[in-house]
């Protein structure tokens, strides 16, 4: 029932079919060790993975398993002791420089001298896009978090999911297609994330970003993806990717369906193989 | 209003202690005048009264306690003199159109002042200038802060008079420049610091987000480590001036100077009249604690205006 990590395989058999379909990132033999003071820590040992344009696709694990590390690495802000990575067909850090992707972080870290609108202006003022865009875009990603009304409150005055939200305006500000997102919503509490999850679904299908999300809530890791990749510590690595029969269109109630349920059994053993290997 | 109360207490307090010192600081003076004028006193030469304790002199000749509190070149003067020497130096000749006599307080506190101020613009541009280049270089980071902690351990009053010298070896006449030096030299180590610690407080997630927008270092200190320094900033401010008032008195210390609250407790002393002195030190103090509000009203207007409460 466990499908080893052979993503890559499969979608090789499509690039050789379509040469146009590439995925949006691909991982082929991802080695990262971080030397510490206690010596080596393998942080990503081995990890393929290939992502299709469009795909919603959820990382859970053990904290320590390396998932915001693979992230990172994909955001070129770490970079691997082995194997190749590819963002939109360059390597991250052409990405990086092409703004092709949107970082969330699990803090919100707004400016808490700028006002939410000013904190969402940020990239577009280094981007250099001109004022008159600046204002239409922050006006739209506003709307779009449903924080219409807020642009001129600071930080402090806002909840902490309104600040998430914030935060993922922010990065949805300026136009690039890939959405990073690791662990937004891990310090909410279940109501406004259920609440945020529900309005994330409506932002993927209306945007049609490609987004990679780190959690280490089941429910959500089912919820949200078209693909789910669990993953395990020591050395942290892919231990199975499900790809999601549910449909595209999904209201908080499919948690209930026994689809869903049948999903998170697998993800469930997925994870506790995980650790019958750590002990 | 609501931090007048503990500050009105520990004022009364003060002067409380002050004004009961007086006198057994004065017992001995007041008497010895005492003397002169033919009062009996117990004991009754100045000799004897050395080996007196002041509090046995205070026993033994209780009715010339009331003299010590109001005697003309005292000791220690009671606060009232001290307020009323003030007053005849500052107002008094305000009043009459004398503000900037030779006299007036008002004319060496703002030649203090001007002296401060060039010395605390001097030492803050420097401090920021330093913790930028520590901040943005670890050879400059390695080979600068040792050397502005050391320059720190010198006794400032060895080295005033050496700025002094030398100055005036270089053709400087004005008694300004070499007091602004010397004010700037106590005054940048505390903007350097601060300022270090300000540049260096965004948190690492922060300088990773500004990366993922491939923003240059000059925009990462531009639009993040410039703003998140300002309350670091006016933190060491408020201890800078503070510094460069100290540097500027003490610049005004070594022979030569005539004019500034320095020179004014120097001659004091030559010349025996403590009044002068203490009416001096509390315009130093006066002038210290109106800088030192000044820059804290600034940062509350700053502080409130980039939506960061203070
Ligand atoms: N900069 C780093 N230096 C050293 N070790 C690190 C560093 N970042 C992460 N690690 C280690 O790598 C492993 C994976 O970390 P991480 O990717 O943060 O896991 P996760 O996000 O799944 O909780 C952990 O053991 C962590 O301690
Ligand atoms: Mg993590």
């Amino acid at each position: 029932m466990i499908r080893p990590p052979a993503a890559s395989q499969y979608c090789g058999q499509q690039e050789t079919t379509d040469v146009t379909h590439q995925p949006v990132i691909s991982a082929k033999g991802l080695d990262l060790t971080f030397q510490t003071g206690d010596g080596p820590v393998h942080a990503l040992r081995d990890v393929s993975l290939d992502i299709e344009r469009g795909d919603f696709v959820s990382f859970i694990g053990p904290s320590g398993c390396g998932k915001t590390t693979f992230l990172r690495v994909m955001a070129d802000l770490e970079q691997p002791t082995a194997g190749q990575i590819t963002v939109n067909g360059t390597s991250p850090e052409a990405a990086r420089k092409a703004r092709a992707y949107g970082y969330v972080f699990q803090a919100a870290g707004l400016y808490p001298w700028r006002t939410i609108g000013g904190n969402i202006r940020l990239p577009l003022e280094i981007m250099g896009y001109s004022r008159a865009d600046q204002d239409a875009r922050v006006a739209r990603v506003l709307e779009l978090v449903e924080l219409g009304g807020f642009e001129k409150k600071y930080p402090w005055q806002l909840s902490g999911g309104m600040q998430q939200r914030a935060s993922i305006a922010r990065a949805l500000a300026f136009d690039a297609d890939i959405l990073l997102m690791d662990e937004p919503f891990g310090a909410l509490d279940e109501i406004v994330r259920d609440h945020l999850n529900e309005q994330l679904l409506k932002l993927w299908d209306r945007t049609n970003k490609t987004i990679c999300f780190v959690t280490h809530s089941i429910p959500e890791a089912v919820y949200l993806s078209t693909k789910i990749v669990v993953m395990s510590p020591r050395p942290g690595r892919i231990t199975d990717v499900i790809d999601s029969p549910l449909p595209r269109e999904r209201p908080l109630e499919i948690r209930d369906s026994p689809e869903f349920i049948q999903i998170a059994h697998r993800v469930r053993d997925g994870l506790r193989a995980g650790h019958a290997y750590d002990d | 209003m609501r931090n007048a109360l503990p500050i009105l207490t520990v004022l009364v307090a003060i002067l409380a202690i002050w004004y009961v010192a007086v006198a057994p600081m004065n017992i001995r003076v007041a008497l010895d005048q005492a003397q002169r004028d033919g009062a009996a006193l117990q004991p009754a030469t100045a000799l004897e009264r050395q080996e007196v304790s002041v509090w046995a002199l205070m026993l033994n000749n209780p009715a010339q306690i009331v003299g010590t509190y109001a005697m003309e070149r005292p000791r220690l003067p009671t606060p009232g003199q001290v307020a009323v020497e003030l007053w005849n130096t500052t107002a008094e000749m305000a009043l009459n159109g004398r503000a900037m006599s030779k006299r007036s307080l008002l004319y060496h506190g703002w030649i203090t002042l001007q002296s401060t101020l060039w010395g605390f613009a001097l030492g803050t541009t420097l401090g920021i200038l330093g913790a930028v280049a520590i901040v943005y270089s670890r050879v400059v980071d390695m080979s600068l802060m040792p050397w502005a902690i050391i320059s720190q351990t010198v006794p400032i009053v060895a080295l005033a008079p050496m700025i002094i010298v030398v100055s005036s070896q270089l053709g400087i006449t004005d008694r300004t420049v070499p007091k602004a030096i010397i004010s700037a030299y106590l005054c940048y180590f505390p903007v350097l610091v601060g300022m270090v610690k300000g540049l260096r407080s965004p948190a690492h997630a922060q300088l990773d987000l500004l990366q993922t927008y491939n923003a240059s270092g000059f925009q990462a200190f531009l639009k993040l480590r410039l703003p998140a320094s300002v309350p670091y900033l006016f933190t060491s401010l408020k201890v800078g001036i503070a510094a460069a008032l100290v540097g500027t008195i003490v610049g005004e210390l070594p022979t030569g100077a005539i004019s500034g609250l320095g020179a004014r407790i120097l001659i004091g002393d030559q010349f025996g009249t403590p009044l002068a002195i203490w009416a001096a030190l509390v315009a130093a103090a006066v002038l210290a604690g109106a800088l030192v509000t000044l820059l804290d009203l600034a940062q509350r207007i700053t502080l409130k205006r980039m939506g960061m409460q203070a």
